[in-house]
């Protein structure tokens, strides 16, 4: 919870991740390569005083995440989302197993997301549903540029990929994250083309489709879409530390969201560990538009209230202490109503 | 001669020069020898933009009179071995990254033209509507007209016709017409966008012109710390 000013937010941090890409645990130069895009995105976008050392951000101890989240980032409850990369990483960047460990020692802190790859076939799906039993998965990550073998990422309009959400619907996991990253099959199309996840989210309206990076660099493109079906959802991770650099730009993402999804449909995340959520959360609250940008929706502390943690509960049925909640006139259906395509 | 060949290269995506994004890294001339070394803001930039890069830069400089060979290095790249070999065997994106292509690049470079030629017409646009323009007039109007109105405003107009300038060349590689009687605001086949249909697009085109150009200052500000340059001024804070 953080409160400021008489108004008390809940704190969901949507996207949060306990990695290990250590020297030692790096499989290839793929590994290292990925590791420190992941820094320079971090010494880009963070304020000077919150810029850690290479090793610092190799890997976090226990204690040192319980402390950046939970002590010192105000965050009442934060969602692990696996990013798997075992082509380069010898035990794996991130997987549900690695992330159980810790939210299996604080379950009142963690929800574990789990992943899926629609390439390992008839024997993933076996694997997903362990995996759905064994941590009560209420959502999954999916990363699209995973490279396996000699294969460079899928699309989630692969057959296998419907195959797999089908299996999510039978399973109760309704809430489907989605990372686009720069390789797919095939190479020469562009692979942060959310297109997919139009198609998707028309198939499948009972899970809840939520565009990592809110669908950047393709913001256009994931609010298009968005703005259609009522199931999509827009993750703040990466484009929240903006906040600090370049704040105009952030107004702007944000005024955009507002405009084209609205208030219901946007929850926030760190990325941790590539930020810590203190500053961004402490930043969001005083956050206002430039004097320039006069066009876009108010950015009130209710939309605040919703995009910090209540969006997000919702989601994941998170039982949020009643001081915290809004009237019950505010906290209109999720999602908002799809406009008319001409 | 090959800095002003190389900045007739764009890096499709953030559609600016890679001269002035500095991507160019090192170019050295020796003769009719030319090598040129070209650097990108993450190890995992899209290898296809990579590539269109690489090979516009090879065609560029090999196109400069006297120039009799070029090399064309990419640098630091997790494909950048297969792109330097494709780009300098001809071999094409297919050729490049066998089994992993259906395709060559034109439809992904057209995909981005359009939505870079969306993102100044919204910009010349907004000019235009900021000056008392109605939507009624700017569906009606021509490019000469527009650019008569743009040079008359008082605000910043050298910038405005720069940006209208913009909008021409990004017509003309289009193959739409960019002659004073054209119309204003067109279509991606050129057909003119009617006053009904004009202030739904120019909104989309308003977000895209948004994530074009944050997209750039995300990637300048990245480049910038990958290899320790200047924090780019009015694009990034100084860090701190």
């Amino acid at each position: 919870m953080y409160s400021k000013d008489g108004n008390s937010y809940f704190i969901v941090d949507s996207h949060v991740h306990a990695w290990d890409a250590t020297p030692a645990n790096q499989a290839n130069r793929y590994g290292e390569g990925f590791i420190n895009c992941f820094y320079d995105y971090h010494r880009n976008l963070s304020p000077a005083d919150k810029v850690w050392t290479l090793e610092e951000f190799h890997k976090q101890s226990e204690q040192r995440i319980i402390q950046d989240l939970f002590t010192d980032g105000y965050v009442d409850r934060a969602i692990f989302q696996p990013t798997y990369l075992t082509d380069f990483f010898v035990n794996g960047f991130n997987t549900t197993e690695q992330d159980g460990v810790l939210a299996e020692k604080h379950p009142d802190k963690f929800i574990v997301n789990g992943s899926w790859d629609p390439r390992d076939g008839e024997a993933g799906l076996d694997k997903l549903s362990e995996l759905a039993e064994r941590w009560n998965l209420r959502g999954v990550k999916l990363y699209t540029a995973e490279w396996k073998g000699d294969s460079k990422g899928w699309k989630l309009t692969d057959p296998w990929s419907y195959r797999y959400l089908e299996r999510c619907e039978e399973l109760g996991i309704r809430n489907i994250h989605i990372h686009k990253g720069p390789t797919i099959y095939p190479l020469n199309r562009d692979a942060f083309d959310v297109a997919d996840v139009d198609d998707v989210a028309s198939a499948f309206p009972g899970l809840n489709f939520i565009v990592e990076h809110v669908g950047l660099p393709r913001l256009e493109d994931f609010c298009w879409i968005a703005t259609q079906e009522p199931n999509v959802y827009g993750g703040l991770a990466v484009a929240m530390p903006f906040i600090h650099s370049r704040p105009k730009y952030f107004a702007q993402i944000i005024g955009e969201l507002l405009y084209w999804i609205g208030e219901d449909r946007i929850t926030f995340a760190s990325d941790y560990a590539i930020w810590t959520p203190a500053w961004l959360i402490e930043r969001f609250v005083d956050f206002g538009y430039p004097e320039e940008l006069t066009e876009y929706p108010e950015l009130t502390i209710q939309a605040k209230k919703k995009i910090l943690g209540l969006n997000a509960a919702k989601l994941y049925d998170i039982e949020v202490p009643a001081e915290l909640r809004l009237p019950e006139s505010a906290d209109g259906a999720i999602g908002s109503e799809p406009v008319p395509v001409a | 001669m090959i800095t002003e060949a190389l900045a007739t290269v764009r890096d499709p995506e953030l559609d600016a020069p890679i001269t002035e994004l500095g991507f160019v890294a090192a170019i050295e001339q020796d003769g009719g020898d030319v090598t040129v070394e070209l650097r990108l803001p993450t190890y995992f930039c899209a290898p296809n933009f990579a590539y269109l890069m690489v090979a516009d830069a090879y065609d560029a400089v090999a196109a400069v009179p006297g120039v009799d060979r070029v090399v064309v290095r990419l640098v630091d790249h997790f494909a950048s071995d297969e792109i330097n070999t494709g780009v300098a065997a001809s071999r094409g994106f297919t050729g490049t990254f066998p089994g992993l292509a259906d395709g060559e690049l034109e439809e992904l470079r057209l995909t981005f033209r359009r939505k870079a030629h969306r993102a100044c017409q919204e910009q010349v646009a907004a000019r235009l509507l900021k000056a008392g323009w109605t939507m009624l007039a700017l569906a009606g109007t021509t490019l000469g007209e527009a650019r008569a109105a743009l040079a008359a405003t008082r605000l910043s107009e050298e910038q405005a016709l720069i940006e209208f300038e913009r909008l021409r060349r990004r017509r003309a590689e289009l193959g739409l017409s960019s002659g004073p009687e054209a119309a204003l605001l067109v279509q991606d086949d050129g057909t003119p966008i009617t006053a009904v249909d004009l202030p739904l697009q120019l909104r989309m085109a308003k977000t895209t012109r948004i994530s074009i150009e944050g997209n750039s200052g995300l990637c300048r500000g990245l480049l910038s710390v990958r290899y320790g340059l200047p924090r780019p001024a009015g694009v990034d804070q100084a860090v701190g």
